[in-house]
């Protein structure tokens, strides 16, 4: 990476990106904590009449982590760090730069009727795919916008290699597209039955089994190109710039790439094991699973050599601690991930809460926390101000690494204690438990689950605070720091 | 050795592309062209049945319940018998869920009676005192779109082939007749069963409320 003396960038569509990072961050993060705290307090359910019970918010608050603050997190990354690895200013493409900006407002408008949608019960009811055909179509007009600019900006680059972050930005645009696409596929019912019921209503274009196949490709996938991919992205670029560490090793980096794009695709079938899919498909599903160690690891041990001899800055920079700790949940993450596949297993751990458990270590502190990173070393750059409390993000690191863990512990206690009750038998061969008695049997896991996560959301309102204060009330910086990021 | 598709980026992107489709080409495609066919005797759903399913996605209970049952002795004796792809044929979308914080739903119309959803729906409590789900008051109140349903039907059966009767016919009068003729006594018969005086009034009203729909729906799945 070369000094960027020469180029003076636009930031304002990474901005735009930054504070709804920030505010879907926030959203999301509450609502989380709202149904976690149901499960072990039921009576919070009825908060908001039939608007306010769990299984109304559990997908608001999947889609607003999701699609409002990843994406969020995602797209101010790309159009801040794209144009440097590219040297290529967005001030000198005025239209792809409008553009951009056009695709934020289709952003704001997808995002409050997905919220307004989800909220009224309008689904199409596959997770992580809820949006009904006339959002989706929204949904694939505002990723094609991204894709037209990408492309721009690769077509008139300065620098003719793309950076490692390119190659994830490119397969995360590519990924999401066909697997979406795929998913989606329904047929609106108003036109094909001369104008009856609700017009945004659809049914699917599979059925059963193919359908839950062409779910759970779509639903591991999206972690795949969502929650990975462009984390990966931010990490090769936002690691080694806040570190002034060269990446460690280009080869290695070249063999996750590769291995990643080829072995992430398999694996879905790891969703599915002992369902009705065919036994060879949930077989591949879990034979890739296992194999997808190497190339995530392949990354994350990237990511940590890249350290290599630098290990002091770990104590001195909170946000070389984020990305670290990131890195260390992935290769836990993607360890737990392959275990949860061996068929025998998931047996035991499909259907309980092991398997959230499983996606909050890897979001928590794999995606928010690079995130967080990712936000607090652009923020000095874009608003060309210091980091307003260094002593608020050490504390912010603090609580909700605690946070995490107690999320976790709790969530494999619970989901290994519930699936061996599930199947455990008397001395006759009569099952012991009754349901509910697995149900109650919970109360206390869920308790610390809601603790922790309550936690975390106190360490992102932190974040918050501290990110508005930078924003706005900072120490003016006159020269764009180069590597670390400064802060008070 | 990969420096020139670094610099080249649109055989790179499609190096990516071919690489990631390659997975969906094996493993999906062979499955579609051998699709799932309906288990011997399988009926489509009703048009009440198809509200009650809506009903059932509206309030989310894929939230918390499964609709698959795997081939386990502890699942077979605690749900019954294990679930067949044929099965499923005539669910658009699959409504399998992922997470069993409640029990799972496959076949629960053989074992649970419209009089027990009842008490359930509107006071969980009341049937199983531990249970931590909410109580859903309001499909007491609010009216199941039997309309969109028929629409639903009208088009699998016009797009798919769905075994539907002739009652089902892509026109508002066809609904009109099907609601009085069909979908208002199957209503009442589940009304009656539930012993709920409100709702018995309701549907002899000629209305029928999201709760009638979602037992209907709960009453198929055995």
């Amino acid at each position: 990476m070369q000094s960027s003396a020469a180029l003076e960038y636009d930031y304002s569509v990474a901005k735009l990106y930054m504070w709804t990072a920030v505010i879907f961050g926030i959203v999301g993060m509450t609502i989380g904590v709202l149904i976690a705290s149901q499960l072990a307090f039921p009576e919070l359910n009825y908060l908001m009449g039939e608007y306010g019970t769990f299984s109304r918010l559990r997908p608001l608050h999947t889609n607003v982590i999701i699609y409002g603050f990843t994406i969020s997190g995602i797209m101010a990354s790309f159009y801040y760090s794209a144009q440097r690895v590219l040297k290529v200013s967005l001030a000198e493409l005025p239209f792809i730069n409008a553009l951009a900006k056009f695709q934020f407002l289709a952003y704001l408008v997808a995002a409050t009727f997905l919220v307004i949608s989800l909220a009224m019960g309008i689904t199409a009811s596959k997770e992580y795919a809820q949006m009904e055909w006339p959002l989706d179509i929204l949904i694939v007009v505002y990723w094609v916008i991204w894709g037209i600019n990408m492309f721009a900006m690769i077509g008139a680059r300065r620098e003719k290699a793309l950076y490692i972050s390119m190659w994830y930005y490119i397969a995360c645009f590519l990924g999401v597209a066909m697997l979406y696409l795929f998913n989606n596929m329904e047929v609106p019912t108003y036109f094909f039955s001369g104008g009856l019921g609700h017009w945004y209503h659809s049914v699917s274009m599979y059925a059963g089994t193919n359908d839950a196949l062409v779910q759970w490709w779509w639903g591991h996938n999206a972690v795949a190109f969502v929650f990975t991919v462009p984390i990966i992205a931010m990490i090769y670029y936002f690691l080694p710039k806040e570190s002034g560490q060269a990446v460690y090793s280009y080869k290695l980096s070249l063999l996750s790439f590769w291995g990643l794009m080829f072995v992430y695709l398999w694996a879905g079938g790891h969703h599915l094991l002992w369902s009705t899919v065919p036994d060879w498909m949930q077989t591949m599903g879990s034979v890739f699973s296992v194999v997808l160690i190497l190339p995530s690891w392949g990354s994350a041990i990237n990511m940590l050599l890249t350290m290599k001899g630098e290990w002091n800055q770990l104590t001195e920079n909170p946000l070389i601690k984020f990305m670290v700790l990131a890195s260390t949940f992935y290769m836990l993450s993607t360890l737990e991930g392959p275990i949860q596949a061996v068929k025998s297993v998931n047996a035991i751990a499909h259907f309980t809460d092991w398997i959230p458990g499983h996606v909050h270590d890897g979001v928590l502190g794999w995606v928010a926390f690079m995130v967080f990173a990712a936000l607090m070393h652009m923020a000095p750059r874009a608003f060309k101000r210091e980091i307003y409390s260094k002593s608020l993000l050490e504390a912010q690191f603090w609580i909700q690494t605690t946070g995490v863990v107690l999320y976790f512990t709790s969530m494999w206690i619970a989901g290994i204690t519930q699936g061996m009750m599930w199947r455990a038998v008397d001395e006759y061969g009569n099952l012991m438990y009754s349901f509910i008695d697995t149900v109650s049997v919970l109360h206390p896991y869920y308790t610390i689950r809601a603790i922790g996560g309550l936690l975390y959301l106190i360490g992102v309102l932190m974040f918050a605070y501290n990110f508005f204060m930078t924003a706005t009330a900072g120490r003016k910086l006159e020269q764009e720091p180069q590597f670390r990021s400064p802060m008070a | 050795m990969f420096h020139w598709l670094e610099k080249n980026p649109f055989l790179f992107a499609v190096g990516v592309f071919v690489v990631i489709a390659f997975a969906g080409l094996v493993e999906i495609l062979p499955s579609f062209t051998n699709a799932a066919r309906p288990i011997k005797g399988l009926k489509p759903y009703t048009v009440l049945e198809l509200a009650g399913k809506e009903v059932y996605k509206k309030d989310n209970c894929i939230a918390c319940h499964s609709q698959l049952i795997r081939p386990f002795k502890a699942e077979t004796d605690r749900y019954g018998k294990y679930s067949l792809s044929g099965e499923y044929a005539y669910d658009r979308p699959f409504l399998w869920g992922s997470k069993r914080t409640g029990p799972d739903l496959h076949r629960v119309g053989n074992y649970r009676t419209p009089d027990w959803h009842a008490n359930h729906m509107w006071d969980p409590k009341s049937v199983v005192p531990a249970s931590i789900m909410p109580a859903y008051k309001h499909q007491f109140k609010n009216l199941a779109d039997l309309e969109t349903a028929y629409a639903e039907a009208v088009t699998v059966k016009k797009v798919f082939n769905t075994p539907y009767g002739d009652d089902i016919q892509p026109s508002k009068a066809a609904f009109e007749k099907y609601y009085k003729e069909k979908a208002l006594p199957e209503a009442l018969k589940i009304a009656k069963a539930m012993k709920n005086k409100d709702v018995l009034a309701m549907v002899q009203q000629g209305k029928i409320p999201e709760i009638v729909a979602l037992i209907a729906y709960l009453e198929h799945l055995k």
